[in-house]
């Protein structure tokens, strides 16, 4: 039987993919929002790990209350990302703060 | 023995999608990297019994999330050779970043296996049940007004982005039903009574 310490490895390398992601790809918000969800993932193999060594079944309600928040979010992200193109003709982000006014 | 070589694969495999998501030159090669990571840690969770949201994971990102990336990315039109200009940029700094934060998290696993950390009550003991049978139980029970919470929250979601995407154009001629409903025959269609030989008059 693999070891919890295996899953928690695995899951803290993509979740630190998930912030290098967001780090490198700095203008492209596309990308931005996957590496949000690969840390979103990340977390939920944390849970579920969890949930599955210690034996309490909480862990996995609470991944799917993740994973409902990580669609939302998913959602209302590229929907302002459609009208800021829309807009603009661009989706670099390194100037976002035109937005404002 | 098959269980820790199907481990060691998904788990390579995860990360090997999560690296290529993040470095892929074409986005449409990440969201297929992405997709690709979240099939393996599917079967991650798999391994450990969490069969419910094992498949959820399949259904909600690989069938919801995953698609609307796929037609985001593909319905824009944009120069992505421009986006990546400052890709190497902070290299340095993210690698040195990221190194920090997976030496942190390390250390960290290993003052948890030291027995730092008193671990609580479980809350809700696994059961001897087939796994969606036993989250189904605690979902509706105990855990109801959050799921339904959740539901409010894909709701607000839904309409959000409905709000935001939503554009009235002006210029365009759309289908008046009312109109196309109110009209009556005389005001349509005239009869006439042609004599031969004459010229029709329009």
């Amino acid at each position: 039987m693999i070891g919890l310490h295996h899953y928690l490895i695995v899951s803290a390398i993509l979740f630190v993919l998930g912030v290098l992601g967001i780090l490198l790809n700095r203008k492209n918000v596309i990308i931005i929002l996957m590496a949000i969800e690969l840390i979103l993932l990340s977390v939920n193999l944390n849970l579920v790990a969890f949930s599955a060594y210690l034996g309490d079944l909480v862990g996995q309600v609470f991944a799917m209350f993740v994973l409902t928040v990580a669609a939302g979010e998913a959602a209302i992200g590229l929907a302002i990302l459609v009208i800021y193109f829309r807009g603009r003709g661009t989706i670099a982000v390194d100037d976002v703060n035109r937005m404002k006014g | 023995m098959i269980q820790a070589f199907a481990f060691y694969l998904f788990s390579a495999l995860v990360i090997l999608s999560g690296l290529l998501t993040i470095t892929a030159r074409n986005p449409v090669h990440s969201v297929l990297w992405l997709i690709m990571a979240f099939f393996n840690a599917a079967g991650l969770m798999l391994l450990v019994g969490a069969e419910f949201i094992a498949m959820l994971l399949v259904i909600v990102y690989v069938g919801a999330v995953a698609v609307l990336f796929l037609f985001v990315v593909m319905m824009l039109d944009i120069d992505f050779a421009e986006l990546r200009a400052g890709f190497t940029r902070y290299l340095g700094i993210g690698v040195l970043l990221a190194v920090v934060l997976s030496a942190e998290m390390f250390i960290a696993f290993g003052a948890w296996s030291a027995g730092g950390i008193e671990m609580g009550a479980r809350v809700a003991p696994t059961p001897d049940l087939p796994n969606i049978q036993a989250v189904g139980a605690l979902l509706y029970t105990r855990y109801l007004y959050i799921f339904e919470a959740a539901g409010l929250v894909l709701l607000v979601a839904m309409i959000g982005a409905i709000v935001l995407t939503h554009r009235t154009r002006t210029g365009l001629r759309p289908q008046n039903v009312a109109d196309q409903v109110a009209r009556r025959p005389e005001e349509a269609v005239r009869l006439v009574h042609q004599p031969v030989g004459e010229g029709i008059e329009l």
